[in-house]
């Protein structure tokens, strides 16, 4: 047959197309409002936040909100600006969120590879920790790092994240790991490599996907995470977010509204970054974990 | 005492027995198939042999050392697996050397190694590509040469061809039943295909149900099965199973099988004593479809023809030859005529039977009778 029939194909109308996009372009710019709000907001002069439209452009460009919220602006008593809570953060989610990934990977590869009695149970009591709210773990937390003397510390606050990360992180890895063929590990095996060489040799280095849902999913939490910050961490150790707090709760003198939309939008900016440079592989990780169970 | 002793090996999973007292021993150059159905228990005995699963009881021993217990990579063994197995993240030059490296060989002496294997196997232009850009027989080439490099005692085979095509089967196959003879290693190979078992192996071990049934050379198994199991098992299409009634007289032993409409009678060609003794008694005479061919096409060699008219029912031209089914002590029974046998559905040809081949089973024992 020299020309194919088109006349079972579906045909997409026009008009819902054209109606489609509308709402998407529509919800689009709905979803977006708050971040133009804030961006907008943060380029202006206090004056004409107060004086004017919240919604409308500066008419003076300014990045002073940025730098005052940087390193100048008041967080609590000290004029310090953001900067060295970003640090803190930084200091406390790196190292978090590395030994939880890995923890979290070394249990998914024992959990599948090297399946004991009673795994199951293990791996099941271990899901748990993901359904545990955090206020549920504040005291025994606290009392643990008082006994460990780690309170008020950022490696305290590793260990909270770390302890409260391993659940969701095993969890991850197990379903990522159950889905590897076990015949490599075997193979791996007879050639002479021992558990910990299958596990960064062979394991480690085909689980990058997953390896990215697990940062992706562990430093947007962690980078966060307010209340085991505001609850554990000392004045030097406080993250991001408690700082964030304390600028906006200062209250001397007039609200610098500019100052705290630029604060804002720093303390969100890593966990954007993130999104952005790893977010492709987001998707694709979930789907790999979940499809084979 | 051989190459690889198997000496009542059991294997049992909490209270259920999966394997029954294996008992085999391998001669160095052997190429001996475990073949049988899925659930068999040949896997298992493959992997115990490998060391990736505990022996429950008795021993296995290689070279004379027994390897209860004893690390995988230890043993001096390799493995070629259903899937390959292959490392997705490494090179297949460094998917054939990781063994050597992991065995603390230098580099340049795991370079010279993985050069001779990559030359043997063909595959020296693909050493620098990841598995995953490699096509299924390409990646058999590389299990195999994983395996080979490390120069070892015994070469584990666990369904090595199941994925691939049919046309890339009969060729590996092919191969790999080169390289055996060119190197004359040990393999022990696991398959559910028969057809591989017989050609490749100098020895078979015919599983079901966690017993080894038979152990013997492919002839062996082919011509003499010692049980209904193995008779049915072996062979394409499979043995006829008919039922049918032994009369011994004076001059011969026949055996009776119903047909439509009467009986025939068909004269063993060599019956023995046991066989007498079951004089009235029913049995099971297996005979293989090539051994039930039109006239022209019996083999001459045979001492004893017995020829048959019989009412065609189905016939399927397979090309190389043509199978008629006809009907014979209530079962369907297939003959296996020449290509251009001049054979229609409906028609009654004369069918010779050459009873040299015909081997009669105990019904309730379903053992051979000899």
């Amino acid at each position: 047959m020299a020309i194919a029939s088109t006349d079972t194909a579906i045909r997409t109308n026009r008009f819902t197309r054209t109606l489609i996009y509308l709402f998407l372009l529509l919800f689009a710019l709905f979803y977006l409002l708050p971040l133009f709000v804030m961006v907008a907001n943060s380029l202006k002069p206090l004056s004409e936040i107060t004086g004017g439209n919240m919604m409308a452009l500066p008419k003076v460009w300014t990045i002073e909100p940025w730098l005052a919220a940087w390193s100048t602006a008041q967080i609590g008593v000290e004029p310090t600006g953001l900067k060295p809570y970003f640090w803190n953060s930084i200091k406390m989610v790196v190292p978090a969120v590395a030994i939880s990934t890995i923890l979290g990977a070394l249990n998914g590869y024992v959990l599948t590879k090297w399946s004991f009695r009673g795994d199951k149970i293990l791996y099941g009591l271990m899901l748990f920790a993901c359904f545990i709210p955090f206020q549920m773990v504040l005291i025994p937390m606290a009392r643990v790092l008082g006994l460990t003397g780690l309170a008020g510390s950022t490696p305290g606050l590793v260990l909270v994240h770390v302890v409260y990360g391993i659940g969701f992180s095993t969890l991850y890895f197990r379903n990522y790991y159950a889905a590897f063929p076990t015949e490599l590990v075997r193979a791996a095996q007879i050639d002479g490599a021992g558990f910990f060489r299958i596990f960064w040799r062979i394991m480690l280095p085909s689980s990058g996907p997953i390896i990215v849902v697990c940062v992706i999913w562990q430093f947007t939490n962690i980078w966060n995470d307010f209340l085991f910050g505001a609850s554990f961490a000392d004045f030097d150790s406080q993250p991001m977010t408690v700082a964030l707090n304390n600028l906006v709760s200062s209250s001397t003198g007039v609200k610098e509204y500019n100052v705290h939309f630029a604060g804002a939008i720093l303390a969100a900016l890593p966990t954007l970054l993130v999104y952005i440079v790893a977010g492709r592989y987001f998707v694709r990780g979930l789907m790999a974990g979940s499809v084979k169970g | 005492m051989g190459f690889l002793d198997i000496n009542n090996a059991t294997k049992s999973y909490g209270a259920v027995e999966v394997l029954h007292k294996v008992d085999i021993s391998v001669e160095e150059g052997e190429f001996l198939v475990l073949v049988g159905p899925s659930g068999c228990g040949k896997s298992t005995l493959l992997n115990m042999i490998a060391g990736l699963e505990d022996i429950t009881t008795g021993e296995i021993a290689i070279k004379g050392v027994p390897m209860n217990g004893v690390h995988p990579s230890k043993r001096n063994i390799a493995m070629v697996f259903q899937s390959y197995a292959l490392y997705p993240n490494m090179t297949v030059g460094q998917n054939i050397t990781f063994g050597l490296e992991m065995h603390g060989v230098p580099k340049p002496e795991r370079d010279k190694a993985m050069n001779e294997v990559a030359e043997m196997l063909q595959i020296k232009q693909l050493l620098d590509r990841k598995p995953g850009q490699l096509s299924g027989g390409q990646r058999q080439r590389v299990a195999m040469g994983r395996a080979l490099v490390r120069n070892p005692d015994v070469f584990l085979f666990d369904e090595p061809l199941s994925n691939l095509d049919a046309k890339l089967r009969v060729d590996m196959r092919t191969e790999i039943k080169k390289l055996h003879q060119n190197l004359g290693t040990t393999i022990v190979y696991v398959t559910h295909d028969q057809i591989e078992a017989m050609t490749l192996s100098t020895r078979i071990a015919v599983m079901n149900g966690g017993y080894v049934q038979q152990l013997g050379s492919p002839k062996e198994i082919y011509d003499t099965p010692a049980n209904i199991f193995v008779a049915s098992f072996m062979g394409s299409p499979s043995m006829n199973l008919l039922p049918a009634k032994v009369v011994v007289s004076d001059t011969a032993v026949h055996a009776e099988i119903a047909k439509e409409g009467g009986s025939i009678r068909l004269a063993f060609a060599n019956p023995g004593a046991a066989l007498r003794a079951y004089d009235g008694q029913n049995i099971i005479l297996g005979i293989r479809p090539e051994a039930i061919t039109d006239p022209d096409g019996a083999d001459r060699h045979s001492t004893h023809v017995e020829t048959i008219s019989a009412k065609i029912d189905v016939t399927e031209p397979a090309g190389s030859d043509t199978f008629a089914t006809t009907s014979l002590g209530g079962k369907d029974c297939i003959a296996r005529l020449r290509a251009d046998a001049d054979v229609k559905a409906g028609q009654t040809v004369d069918l010779a039977i050459n009873m040299e081949k015909a081997i009669p089973f105990d019904p309730k024992t379903e053992d051979r009778i000899a």
